[in-house]
This record gives structure tokens, sequence and C-alpha cells, in this order.
């Protein structure tokens, strides 16, 4: 038997969490934890160079035979984009949340959450078991209401509860939908939740619209849309921007993951019937989204609602059924993770030196600080899709992909793409960074531009945007075949060029 | 004599061990009461097993007596304790349960 | 059919590999200035010229080998690498260098190496040099990606790329607010215009499954009627944006809070002019769609009309040159809306225009430099023989502009202005119009600023501006003297292959047309001088009630209208949204958390303590299940 690679990655930060409980001093908790969070981007990475020269590293162990659940790991390419943003974000975070805010738990706990979390995060991107997903997927719940619980803000309690209760709540309803899937599996003989063995059953008809809806409803909670989007804001203002990070980056990014694999790859006839619907809903999300962060004060709020209006993007690209729109709407989740990531961990920044979310309370620190303003610029430009940034090729694909099938709703989708200007550059960055410098500006931002430790944060994510801008075709390739592979099993084909014998 | 009859009476026995249970006050008599249930049961299981013939409702009402023996000590030593902190025996003001 | 005249470009050779370096060298020199931080900061302004003049070389160099192959062979292609392939599509990035894409190297190349040199005088004295250096490389590395791109994928790359290049150098004097808020005016609008690209390409790529300029090109007559009049709209929805057309014009005044350099090069000679160069580009589609040409030709009059307006009641030197462009821009965006009589002159007028406009921007920052960052024209008056070299090199330009026989814009405006007539008369009288409004506002510019008492503040002292900024004013003047004398009777020619254009003959004796623009002109400097030369000029802006100045004072309310019909409701919906979140859909949670809370408090009550009660529910609980058993044993 080959060594079990993908459990390795998902256990090794677990284990680097579980060992962070034991009594230690802060500097050697804190040097632990960076050491494991490097070990598993190592192992993440290896795990991409070993897919990519052909090796089979699934997993497949038998757990509950009574259920025909598995210990099932797996990784495709959507799913490498994805443990690739978690090894690679982690480490980030905790060096951004170095010092984590003073008057919390300590900075030994927030390292062990972290790390479980992204240990957790890793399972539910590699099962390919439905109840094991299911199981990882409440998993992840526990150790976010506890970072957003012990290091928030001011209303952590309410914003952590408020986080538990949604996600519950979507969970409870895929619980049911998890549990029919038993039944029909069932049904057929052998049970087994295996996604393989569960897509050849082609759940179709009625039965399939319902146990697809419990999935999409969890889902949509999960990768906020409007109206089911208000705990976002919410919690990511009063939990750390570390957090905020992992939430939006990566844990809100199973809402999306979930809908290709589970919604797409589970009941096909029943996503074709409720594409409509969800690329209305996306369009609703994308504007509902933009403009919410144009009325924001609170920054944390602001970038929050950014990530309503991007996730719209995804769930359109998603639901527009085209190899292109797909392929840009997974090659968006892996950028949107580091995008808002930057955007995030640099309001962060901020907020560490002046002590304040409020957009008001800035102004003129471009003067001041102007590496700051420049690591916020870029950050804001990713986020409104420059091209040059990685976030425009993704935007465009699902853009021109979901054009090709739809040009009406993607029309009013490209109003969002204005509103990003707006509240990336006249809200964001025009309020805080431009004008005359006001007097607590100077006195937060005098001689106190970013130190080293947040340039070294800042510019591995920045790298990677613009990097993945100019030679998209690595990360392209890599989830085009899960696009691929989706619409073939969904069986819908793409639109083919009107002007016949043009190339 | 009719063996029924004495099903009757371990029903009237029953019912007026339910009955004082749900209206007297004094923790003592409504623990009374409840043997009286108990031992209505007994007299139940035993004349059931005379009717039928076998010897289950015997075993099964010395499993009982067990029972009623182990919660006469349990029972007690509470009502004990709770007369010593509240100096009543009235079970209408031990009503910590509510919230 | 006008689409076989469309050679095939031939793969690159020799200089031509090279042709990526022109936009290379700056965009990574200004990558470098930006990263290195105080470090360049002493040799930073002149390793950016170095990189621009680079370009430019490489440009020269280019033409040269164009002009000596044959017509056929002239259009280059350099493929670069495959950007992404997805699906059925793929996007590659590479080069097309044509007869059209070079002339536009040389504008942007050339006048920007003039340009840089100016500002290494116009910035000495700015802390933040380097990084204005590092815009400005970027800019150009922008620009030629957007003119040097062989499908619109990466020409839509350069398009928003010049958007930022123009936002940061606007607002580069980001502690003043307003500077702040013209960028990202800027950027918005331009956004809005990007909009139309993006559905553009889109549309392309769903009608070709290409968006390569010889892909469309070669589909273009394929295509549904109502698809190419959608394309052609969206096209000029992208270059109204762009160029500061009606309806999107708005920011183009607001944008002179820039370094009067910028304005120059990027408000002026080449970043504005793209609109022009997408919709010549794009002549294929246009062809196939009338309506969209004659949208283009109905924005171009607009527009033409409409920025000579704002520049005749502008006290703001820089405001009335902006509105100036604004107009010009409307000439070549009419003369490309006409169709193929019209793009050779359309490209004509914009290079020459490149030229004059530079010079006078530049001129004007010279002045600026002489009195303190003062620009508005009620302070100025007598610079003539303050600043003779500005004077003589602005009077150029102002020849150039008002069409004065023999000057360039004699010749490139002249053409268009009978193409509009042969067009369509009342498209020609606006033309004609707008010649006779230029006059007069640039002879009230000359007047205000050159002649007249001097009206100058306390403590401002004019004096001649340093050789690096007045040896690029005096090529320019050159240039705007000549430019129209020296392409006059070869850009048609030359443009042929790559636009498809139809060749006039053209003769130096004025047609009846040509007279008639004469005479407007003419009475245009006289009513002017009537106005504005005889008198004095009041220190500030007379009240007036007549509606007309007041339009013109007020940038014919463009501000207004966009605040009524978009800036207000979009922020009112905003707040209305961040309202609805918090006290609607939040409060409709929260809410049904508070009614199980309350229900939860109702089951509560059961909970009394007592120990009776308890007793009691559960003897009833076996009298339901007792009954249920027995009944369902009789049942």
């Amino acid at each position: 038997m080959t060594f079990p690679w993908l459990t390795f990655l998902g256990l090794l930060p677990i284990i680097g969490g579980l060992l962070l409980f034991l009594p230690m001093g802060k500097g050697a908790a804190r040097t632990l934890g960076l050491v494991f969070s490097v070990a598993t981007l190592a192992v993440g990475v290896a795990v991409a160079v070993m897919r990519g020269s052909g090796v089979d590293l699934s997993v497949t162990v038998p757990w509950i035979r009574a259920f025909g659940a598995w210990w099932a790991l797996g990784v495709d390419g959507m799913g490498l984009a994805m443990i690739l943003l978690t090894v690679v974000l982690t480490p980030l975070v905790l060096l951004a949340e170095w010092e984590p805010p003073a008057g919390r738990w300590s900075a030994q706990t927030f390292f062990a959450l972290v790390l479980i979390l992204e240990g957790l995060a890793l399972f539910v991107f590699t099962s390919t078991d439905v109840l094991l997903f299911y199981l990882f997927f409440e998993a992840t719940l526990i150790p976010t209401y506890f970072l957003i619980v012990g290091f928030g803000g001011e209303r952590r309690g309410y914003a952590a509860l408020k986080f538990l209760l949604f996600s519950l709540a979507g969970g409870l309803i895929m619980l049911a939908s998890v549990v029919g899937l038993f039944a029909v599996s069932a049904s057929q003989g052998m049970p087994s939740y295996l996604i393989g063995d569960l897509a050849s059953l082609r759940i179709d008809g009625d039965l399939g619209r319902w146990l697809m809806l419990g999935f999409l409803i969890a889902f949509i909670i999960k990768a906020p849309m409007v109206p089911l989007h208000t705990w976002l804001p919410d919690t990511a203002a009063a939990s750390t921007p570390g957090t905020a990070t992992l939430l939006v980056g990566i844990l809100d990014k199973i809402g999306t993951f979930g809908m290709i694999r589970f919604c797409l790859g589970l009941f096909p006839e029943a996503s074709v019937w409720v594409a409509p619907f969800m690329m209305v809903f996306a369009v609703i999300s994308i504007l509902w989204g933009a403009l919410a962060a144009i009325g924001s004060t609170n920054m944390m709020r602001l970038v929050a609602y950014t990530s309503v209006s991007h996730f719209g993007f995804m769930v359109l690209g998603i639901y527009a059924f085209t190899t292109t729109s797909q392929t840009g709407s997974i090659f968006y989740m892996l950028n949107h993770g580091f995008s808002t990531a930057a955007l995030f961990l640099v309001v962060g920044f901020l907020a560490k030196r002046r002590g304040s979310y409020d957009i008001n309370a800035y102004g003129g620190v471009q003067k001041v600080a102007p590496v700051t303003a420049g690591v916020m610029l870029l950050a804001g430009l990713s986020a409104l899709s420059l091209p040059g940034m990685a976030t425009f090729v993704s935007e465009f694909l699902v853009i021109a992909g979901t054009w090709a099938r739809n040009p009406i709703v993607t029309a009013f989708a490209l109003i969002g793409v204005v509103l990003a200007a707006v509240y990336v550059l006249a809200v964001l960055y025009q309020r805080t960074m431009t004008g005359p410098v006001t007097e607590q500006t100077q006195k937060a931002f005098e001689g106190r531009d970013l130190t080293g430790i947040e340039k070294a944060v800042m510019v591995p994510i920045i790298a990677m945007l613009l990097f993945f801008g100019f030679v998209p075709q690595p990360a392209v390739s890599m989830v085009e075949t899960t696009a691929k592979a989706t619409m073939e099993y969904v069986g819908v084909t793409d639109p083919a060029p009107v002007v016949k014998g043009a190339k | 004599m009719n063996p029924e009859n004495y099903l009757i009476l371990a029903a009237l026995l029953f019912s007026i061990g339910s009955i004082g249970v749900l209206v007297r006050r004094n923790a003592l008599v409504a623990f009374m009461c409840v043997e009286l249930m108990l031992n209505a049961c007994n007299l139940a299981l035993v004349a059931g097993s005379q009717i039928t013939g076998g010897l289950n409702g015997q075993v099964a009402s010395f499993f009982v007596m067990v029972v009623a023996a182990a919660e006469v000590v349990v029972g007690l030593a509470i009502i004990v304790s709770i007369y010593k902190t509240r100096r009543s025996t009235s079970v209408d003001d031990a009503n910590l349960l509510k919230l | 059919m006008l689409l076989e005249t469309l050679a095939a470009p031939v793969a690159a050779t020799g200089m031509f590999t090279l042709a990526w370096t022109m936009i290379a060298v700056p965009a990574v020199m200004a990558g470098l200035l930006l990263l290195a931080g105080k470090l360049s900061d002493r040799w930073g302004h002149l390793a950016a010229t170095a990189a621009v003049v680079w370009s430019f070389a490489i440009a020269v160099c280019l033409f040269a080998e164009q002009m000596m192959r044959p017509a056929s062979e002239r259009a280059v292609s350099a493929h670069l690498y495959t950007w992404l392939g997805v699906g059925h599509w793929t996007f590659e990035v590479g080069l097309l260098v044509d007869q059209l894409s070079i002339l536009f190297a040389l504008l942007i190349t050339g006048v920007g190496s003039l340009i840089h040199i100016y500002s290494i005088g116009y910035m000495a004295h700015d802390a933040r040099r380097r990084r204005f250096f590092a815009y400005l490389n970027l800019f150009i590395a922008a620009m030629l990606i957007l003119v040097l791109a062989d499908n619109y994928l990466v020409l839509f790359v350069g398009w928003e790329g010049v958007g930022l290049a123009s936002y940061l150098l606007i607002s580069f004097w980001q502690h003043k607010p307003s500077a702040a808020a013209a960028g990202t005016k800027a950027f918005v609008m331009n956004r809005v215009g990007d909009l139309g690209l993006l559905m553009a390409i889109s549309t392309m790529l769903a009608m070709f499954g290409s968006s390569s300029f010889e892909a469309v090109n070669a589909g273009a007559a394929h295509v549904p009627p109502l698809w190419a009049t959608l394309i052609g709209f969206f096209l000029l929805l992208a270059a109204c944006g762009k160029s500061a057309q009606v309806p999107l014009q708005a920011w183009l005044l607001d944008a002179m809070e820039g370094p009067t350099p910028v304005s120059a090069l990027i408000h002026a000679a080449t970043m504005v002019t793209a609109g022009v160069y997408l919709v010549v580009r794009s002549h294929a589609i246009f062809e196939m769609a009338p309506i969209a040409q004659a949208a283009v030709v109905i924005v171009g009059t607009v527009t033409l009309l409409a920025g000579a307006w704002i520049g005749t009641s502008q006290d703001d030197i820089k405001k009335v040159l902006a509105g100036s462009t604004m107009s010009q821009i409307g000439y070549m965006m009419l003369a490309a809306g006409i169709g193929p009589a019209g793009y050779a002159f359309a490209i004509f007028h914009l290079l020459t225009h490149g030229f004059f406009k530079a010079n006078m921007f530049l001129g004007a920052g010279s002045i600026m430099h002489g009195m303190n960052d003062d620009v508005n024209m009620r302070h100025f008056g007598g610079l003539a023989s303050a600043m003779r070299v500005t004077f003589l090199t602005f009077s150029m330009g102002y020849l150039a502009i008002i069409g004065f026989p023999f000057f360039a814009g004699y010749f490139s405006k002249d053409h268009i202005i009978e193409a509009a007539f042969a067009n369509n008369v009342v498209i020609g009288l606006c033309a004609l119009l707008g010649a006779g409004i230029t006059a007069f506002y640039m002879t009230r510019l000359m007047l205000m600023t050159f002649f007249g008492e001097k009206r100058w503040r306390q403590g401002v002292h004019p004096h001649e501006s340093p050789k690096a900024m007045t040896v690029p004013l005096i090529i320019l003047a050159v240039f705007s003297v000549g430019a129209g004398l020296l392409m006059n009777w070869w850009i048609q020619t030359w443009l042929e292959p790559a636009v498809g254009n139809h060749a006039h003959d053209i003769s130096l004796i004025p047609t009846p047309v040509g007279w008639a623009t004469l005479l407007v002109v003419a009475a245009g400097v006289a009513a002017s001088w009537m106005v504005f030369g005889r008198g004095s000029i009041p220190d500030v802006a007379p009240a007036t009630k007549n509606p007309v100045t007041i339009a013109g004072r007020n940038v014919l309310f463009g501000d207004q209208v966009n605040g009524f019909l978009f800036t207000h409701p979009t922020v009112a919906t905003a707040k209305a949204i961040d309202t609805a979140d918090v006290s609607l859909i939040d409060r409709s949670f929260d809410g049904a958390g508070r009614a199980f809370q309350g229900l939860s408090t109702q089951l509560r009550r059961l909970q009394t303590g007592y120990t009776r009660n308890y007793a009691l529910t559960m003897l009833l609980g076996v009298l339901v299940v007792g009954a249920v058993l027995i009944l369902s044993q009789l049942g």
C-alpha cells in the first residue's frame, strides 16, 4: 500500500494544532505553529506535484459498512486548487496574526485553532464520500466559532452565534438530503456514500430536485448569497482580519465548491432545472453586495460585502453551464481567496495602527505611509479585477462564458464591474488614503509603515495575483479538467459560435 | 374464588395510590402512596401468575419488591435531607426545578 | 469588397521580433522605479526617459522598415505567447504592427519622449518625481499594448491599463481632495465605457469564437445584423468612455487636476484618442452596422459642439484646452463614423491634433510654471513679451488648431468638414460651426493670456521656462506647422491597406467648402477680437443671465446630470440596501430567533416545579397511551 498522502496532508496540521494545546511558551508555540503550517504547505505542494505527474492519490477504506460510508479521499483539479489556496493562506494568516489582539485568548490558542481549522478544511476539500464530507463540513464550524468568540471585536458573541446558527441551519437541511441519499442508495442494493457510486445513480425527477435543494441551501448560506448573506458582514466585522481571511477566503469557498461537486455532480437534471433561478439570484447577489459595500463605513463589512458580490460571479459562472464560465468560476474561487485575503489583511494592518475599522477615521494615509497605500491599492485593484491581475482572467472567463449563454443576465451582472470600481476606489481607497493628512493619521502612521513581517505576508499574495494574471494557463488547465468533467456529466455542451466557418 | 377479583382489588389500590400521590402534599404520605401503587402492581402480578399458571408474575413481583426497597432507601434519604434544609416535608415547598 | 484589400499580416522577422521591447522596457522600468523606492530618486527620471526613448527608437526603426517593404507586407504580426486556452477559446498574446498601429506607436513614443523630457524640468521640485515618471512609463507601456495588440482582449488589457495610469496620474497630487476625486471619477466613468468593450468582446467570442482582429474582420460580414449593430454600439460606448464623448464626457475637465504634462500626454495627445482608434480598428464591424455608424457620427457631432461650447466660457486655461480636446476628438469620431471616406482623415486629424494640442498643453504648463501655478486666464495678460518662446510655440499651435492655411490643422480638419458635408448637410454645417467656435475660443485664450494689460497677481514674476521644457515645445511647434503638409498626400495611401479607406484626390486649392471654412474661421477670430481684444478683461467672470454662458461655465451641467441620473440614485440605493440588510433581512432572521425564544418561554411555563403537577402529567400520559392501546385493540 502506498503512503496515504491526502490523509497525512489533513492530519498534519490537526496534530500540530493539538500539540499546541500542551503548555509551552508563547514564542515556542508560535514557531511550532508556523513550522507545522509550512510543513503542510510543503506536503500540499508535494501532493500537487505528485498529482501532476499522474500518481493516483485517492484513498478508499471502509468506515461504516452498514451505512456504506468510506474513508474516501481524492483530489481533482478544483480540489487541488482549493488545497493550494488553503495551504498557502494559512502560514500567511499566522504571520499576519503574529500578535493577536490583546485582552483575548492567547496567541497559542489562536495558532492551534487555525491549524485545526486548516486540517479540517483540507479534509472537506478532499473528501469523496458524502457522509465524510458532511462530517468535516460541520466540524469546521467548531474551531471557527472559537476563533471568533475568542479573538473577535466588540460584538463577537453575537456574531459567533449568528455564524453558528446560520451554518447549522444549512447543515441540518443538508443532513436531511444526506440521509435521503442513503435511502436512495440503499434501495438500489448496496448502500454507498461514495460520490462515484452516487453519481452513477443519476438521481433525477422530483426526488433529485428535493435532495439537490437540501445541498443547495446549505451551500447558498455558505457562499453567502442574498438574502442569506447577513451573517457574513457581521461575522467579518467582529473577527480578526486573519479569521476573516480564513472564513471568507477558504471556508466560504466550500459553498461554491459544494455546488459543483455535489449539486452538479450528483443531481445533473435538477441542477439544470434550477440554473435559471440561480443565475438571477447570482445577479442579485452581485449587485446587492456591491451596493452594500458602497454604503458601508466599516472596512471589514465593506470587504465582506465585496465578497458577496464576487461569490455572485462565481455562482453565475457555475450555473451558466459553459466550460469557460465554470473554469472561470473555479479559477475565481482561487483568486478571490488571495484577493480577499490581501484586502482583509491590509485593512487589519491599518486598524492595528489606528485602532478603528471606520473609514472616516482615516484620511491622507498615502502621504505618511506610502507602502501601505500602495499595497492597499494593489489589493483593491485585484478586487476590481483589473487586467494584469489574476482576478481579471477569472472574471472575464465568467462574463464571456455566461454571455454566450445568456447576454441579458450578463449585462446586468456587468453593472457590478462598475460598482466594483466605485467601492474600491471611491469608497475604500479615496477616503482612507487620499486627501490632507489628518492629525490622527499623522499620529498613527508616522514612521510606522508596513513592517518586515507584514511585507512578507503581502508580497507572496500580490506576486501570486500578478503571476496568474499574466500566466494563467497552468492554473486554468488544472481547474478546467473539473469543469469539463462536470459539463460532460451533466450533459450540456458549449454554445457553438454563431458565425459558421469562423475560426 | 374468581382470581379476577384480585385484579379488581389491585386496580382499586393502584387508583387510591395514584390519587394520593396527586393530592397529598406531605412527602411522606405521597411516598407511602407510591408504595401502595407498587404493591398494587405486585398483587396484580401474582394474580396474573395464578391465572396463567406460570411463575413469571411471581418472579417479577420479587423484582418489584427489590426496586421498592431500593426506592425507599433513596427516597427517604431525600425526604430527610429536604426536611433538614427546609424544615418541611411538603412537596410544594420543594419546587427548585422551576426556572 | 473591402475585406479583400485587407492583406493578412506576415510573420515578424528582423527588427519586428524586437517590437515587444517597446512595451516591456517602459513596463519593467515602471515596476523597477516603484519597487526600488528612494534608492532610485536621483536617477529615476533619467532612466524612465531613456526607456521611452528606447521605445521611440524601436518604433522609428520599425516604421522605416515598413516604408521599405511593399504595401502587402507592411502589416506584421508578432506572436508572443498563449495567454490561456479554455473550452473552445484560445487567447493569444500577440502584436500587430501594421500601418495604423505604427503611426500610433510613433505618436505615443515620440510625443511621450518629448513630454518625459519636458517633465524633467516641470517636475524638478516635486518630492515624488520618481513616482511620477514611473507612472508615465506605466502609461506608455499600457498605451502601446492598446495600440499594438492583435486582438481585442489584449487591447482591453491596455485599455484598462491606460485607465489605471490615467487614474494614478490625475490623482498624482492626492493630498488634494479635488485631485483624488477627479482621478476616481475618471476611472469610474472609464469603467462604464469598459463595460461596452467587455460586452463587445464577449459578443465577438460568442459570434466568432475568437477576439482577434483577423477573425473579427473575416467574420464581420456574416454576423446577424442585430448583433453587428449591438457590437457597434458596445464599441461606441467604450469609445465614449475613453475619449470623453457625450454622454460620458464629464470626467475630462476634472482630469485637468493632474500635472500638466499628464494632461498633454494622456488627456490630449494619446489616451483620449483611443476611442477613435477603436472605431477605426473595428471598421469591418461598423460597415455592417449602419445604425451604429450613424450613432458614431451623431455622438461625434454633438461632442464637437459641446466641447467647443465649454471652451468658450471657461477661465481656466487648461479647461479651455480640455474642452477643445473634446471638441477635436468629436471631429475625429465624426470622421470615423462616416465610413471608408473618413478613416484616414480621422487618423490624420488625430496625429496633427496630437502634436498641436500637446504643444499647447505644454505651453500652458510653461505659463503655469512662470505664474506660480495659476491657471486662471483672468490673472494672465501680456505674457507675449515675458515668455517669448512659449508665446511663439503656442501661437503655432493656435494657428494649427483654428486651421490657418497650410498649418497642420488646416489640412486635417478641412478634410473632415468636407467629408461631413458629403455625408449629410446638417452634420456638415455643425462641423463648420464647430470650426468657427474653435477659432472664437482659441482667439479668446490667446488674447486673454498673451495680449492686453498685465493682470498678474502680486508676487508673480513670469519668466521663461528652462531648456528642458522649451526644447520639446519648439519641436512640437515645428510639427504643428509642418505635420499637415508632410502627411497630406501620403497618409491616405499609407493607411489604405489597414483600414480600407477610399483615397481622394487632394489639391492645395480649397474647394467651396474649404473657402467657407476659412470664412467661418475668420469670422470666429474677428468676433473674439471684438469681445475680448478691445476692452479690458474683468478680474472675475462677470455675472450673466445668458443661459448659453451659464451652461458653458458649468460644463453643460454634466456633473449635475450624472449626479441626478446615476450618482445620487446609486448612493441612495447603497444606503437603502445597507439599511435593509440590517433592519429588514437581519431583523427578520433575528425575529425568527426571537419567535422561537418566545415559544420556548411559553413552553417553559409547564415546568412549575411542583412534583404533583409532574405526576399528574405522567398519569395523563399513561392514560393516553393506555387509551390508544385499548382503542387500537378494539379497532
